[in-house]
């Protein structure tokens, strides 16, 4: 019995989860290098940042991203989180509250911190409240950042998988260009 | 729930459920060493191994093989963890995994349950996750298969003694049916985004300005299996819901497909290797009924919303958005939920400890049900097949004839190794759960006041001996308690079950199969099958519904009322 179980425990260690992972990572580095590589968004040298990985903006210029429960500052990719209240707490009531500001039938995902804490995207309902603000902070009339946020608005995979939503980085980054 | 939600549940489902018959097919002929074309290379690794796969073994000697495979697993596993610092690939610089924790971590992951008390990017290195857990990903859910397999053999033959040979049965599984899927599988993860790189990190300078450390590593392929094998151990700390596990819509369907296919596929292969295909579809009608169900009920609670912040003024249109990525939507993260507790998965694309009450008592329940709907892989079907036999001893009770199941006669040895095997949860799960919540060491890991507590309590026992691995993650799991408790349920939950499961399948094994008479009950018609879905909620379910009154169904009434805690 020692020799099966030597061979088959150490062969699948050096199979499984050294030589087929190493492979894997040669190939995708070749044949796909963007995705393997984090989806990075470079514009001239600069790393701005993943796609796929959400990013903090703050001042009315910007579009606001999702509330993040990341602890020490909100979208820390480093350590991935959500609030993990639950649905009675008394804390997180009071969180969303505040989100609010007494504002009314604000959509959810504006006032929800999201379950990555990274969350990369926002709906097109909460989108579309922000373009006064941000029209109006960049002296932009408001129709021209309505359509930025229409052009830059995903629709379901496949016509039919997921939900529609506006990438925050993208349309933040259209934003800037537009100017 | 809107039309195309639902449009979204029937085509993700369909395809897992088509898929689940060529590879239920495969999977039959690798139980019975029909390998054709890869016969001689299958011939050749298992000669090195110094496998006859001819030879069969016993219950007994089956049982050995496995468990002694599985101790030295989780040995390998415990020392890669505890030193991490000193082996290569580790760009991040982390120190060994603490003993507790490594203790924890490497029976959850040689059991197949992979729940978590770390967060991935902050804990462990990429040797860990490559050599260490990425392994056991695959050889545990091997084991899975391979104890299905021996249990299948048991009621297809008549008389015999043997149940097949264990290292034959998991060198098969792992290199013929795991290894070729996972690798397809990875590559598409990462053509929709999913990282596959030996860098740490990259640091961007985002727009506005702020530095932002992206941690990266070897996800993709990790990923595959993390899925297919319903290990659900996350490369990041949030699992399926991290941008870079869980990218986009269209991978978080694969990921639900990938989950239940092998599942849903080991019904068809007992149904062939039993020679009766009915028998194979009607268990797997069972399955696929309780995934439906249970995801209409997730997708009805959560698209529906908290009424509390309604209340005070939060839109209803998205429904319960706290724990959730705006790109999965609602549909997809109830299939998903349901998909991976009922599967004994474990992995998330949205967090349950948000879900609204009923919405996470679902997830919980079907845990609670004894991981058989659809169960994981391999697990579930041995599970399965037990409340089978349970279900025709209640109705050979009802009609006062002796009950049998595909010929096979069930008496008072089986009934009572049955029974011995479906208690082991219910005592682990309410047993541990209530010292917990008695105890300060327990009590001091709870985040929420009040019955939403209780639930988050419940649901740790609940997925550690369901071997589920998912988590209300409020709870502050890495404490020498909870860690070692935890331990030990995860260890109850898989062998203190299996053993009286293969002691059941000797004894099977060792009986003639009759042939059909006319006082035989078909076990594969609706009667059954309603039969056998009343059986599995008042045997597997109704032990749980003092705990759930006072858990889950307190916060409803609660959250209807406007109370918070």
């Amino acid at each position: 019995m020692l020799r099966p179980l030597l061979t088959l425990l150490l062969g699948s260690t050096l199979l499984l989860g050294v030589a087929a992972p190493l492979a894997v990572t040669a190939i995708a580095g070749r044949v796909m290098p963007e995705q393997a590589g984090g989806s990075l968004v470079q514009r001239g040298g600069r790393i701005y940042g993943s796609s796929l990985i959400g990013q903090d903006f703050e001042g009315n210029e910007w579009f606001h991203p999702r509330p993040s429960a990341t602890s020490a500052v909100p979208y820390d990719a480093t350590s991935s989180a959500a609030s993990q209240l639950g649905p009675t707490s008394a804390a997180l009531l009071a969180t969303i509250t505040e989100r609010l500001e007494g504002q009314r039938d604000v959509p959810a995902d504006a006032v929800t911190a999201s379950g990555s804490g990274l969350d990369p995207h926002i709906s097109p309902e909460n989108a579309r409240a922000q373009v006064r603000r941000v029209a109006t902070a960049r002296n932009m009339p408001a129709p021209r950042v309505l359509a930025l946020v229409e052009q830059n608005t995903e629709n379901r995979e496949l016509g039919l998988l997921g939900e529609p939503r506006v990438n925050v980085l993208r349309l933040n980054l259209a934003l800037d260009a537009a100017r | 729930m809107t039309l195309i939600g639902w449009a979204q549940i029937a085509l993700v489902l369909g395809i897992a459920l088509a898929l689940a018959v060529p590879v239920g097919k495969w999977a039959a002929a690798l139980a019975q060493g029909r390998l054709g074309p890869i016969a001689g290379l299958d011939r050749a690794v298992l000669r090195v191994a110094g496998v006859d796969p001819s030879r069969g073994q016993g219950w007994q000697a089956y049982l050995v093989a496995m468990l002694a495979f599985n101790a030295a697993g989780f040995v390998l596993l415990y020392l890669i963890l505890r030193l991490q610092g000193v082996l290569p690939l580790n760009p991040q610089g982390f120190d060994g995994v603490p003993p507790f924790l490594a203790f924890n971590t490497a029976i959850s992951f040689v059991t197949n349950t992979n729940w978590q008390a770390y967060s991935g990017e902050a804990a462990m290195s990429h040797f860990s996750q490559m050599a260490g857990l990425t392994v056991q990903n695959f050889l545990s859910a091997g084991t899975g298969i391979a104890l299905a397999f021996a249990v299948m053999r048991a009621f297809a033959a008549g008389g015999v003694q043997q149940l097949g040979n264990f290292w034959a049965d998991l060198t098969r599984v792992t290199l013929w049916l795991l290894l070729p899927i996972a690798i397809v599988a990875g590559f598409a993860f990462i053509a929709m985004g999913v990282p596959q790189t030996l860098e740490a990190s990259v640091t961007a300078t985002t727009l506005s300005g702020a530095e932002q450390i992206i941690p990266l590593g070897p996800v993709g392929f990790q990923l595959a299996i993390k899925h297919l094998g319903t290990n659900g151990g996350g490369f990041f700390g949030v699992n399926s819901l991290h941008p870079f596990e869980g990218p986009t819509a269209l991978a978080t369907s694969l990921q639900i497909i990938l989950q239940t296919v092998i599942p849903f596929g080991l019904c068809l292969t007992f149904g062939r290797i039993v020679g009766d295909m009915r028998q194979g579809r009607a268990l797997l009608f069972v399955m696929a009924g309780f995934i439906l169900v249970a995801t209409l009920a997730i997708y009805a609670a959560e698209s529906s919303g908290n009424p509390i912040h309604q209340a005070a003024g939060v839109g209803s249109m998205l429904g319960n958005m706290e724990g959730k990525d705006v790109r999965f939507g609602q549909a997809l993260a109830a299939l998903f939920s349901a998909t991976t507790t009922g599967a004994s998965c474990g992995a998330v694309n949205a967090m349950l400890d948000s879900f609204t009450p009923l919405g996470g008592m679902v997830p919980l329940f079907l845990i609670q049900l004894g991981e058989i709907v659809p169960g994981g892989v391999g697990s579930g079907l041995y599970g399965m097949l037990i409340f089978a036999l349970l279900s025709v001893f209640v109705a050979g009770l009802m009609v006062g004839r002796t009950p049998e199941y595909l010929g096979k006669k069930v008496q008072a040895r089986e009934v009572k190794l049955a029974m011995l095997a479906v208690l082991v949860l219910p005592a682990v799960i309410l047993g541990l759960a209530s010292i917990a919540l008695v105890i300060p060491m327990g009590v001091a890991s709870l985040q929420d006041a009040g019955p939403h507590g209780l639930s988050e309590m419940l649901y740790a026992y609940t997925s550690a001996a369901g071997n589920n691995g998912s988590a209300f993650g409020g709870l502050t799991a890495d404490t020498p308690w909870l860690d070692t408790t935890l331990g030990l349920a995860m260890m109850l939950g898989r062998f203190a079950y299996l053993i009286p499961v293969l002691a059941i399948a000797g004894s099977l094994a060792a009986k003639p199969r009759a042939p059909e008479g006319p006082g035989t009950l078909p076990t594969h018609g609706p009667l059954f099958i309603g039969l056998l879905a009343g059986v599995i909620l008042i045997l597997g379910g109704l032990q749980y519904l003092p705990a759930l009154a006072l858990g889950p169904i307190a916060e409803h009434f609660a959250m209807l009322a406007g109370t918070t805690f």
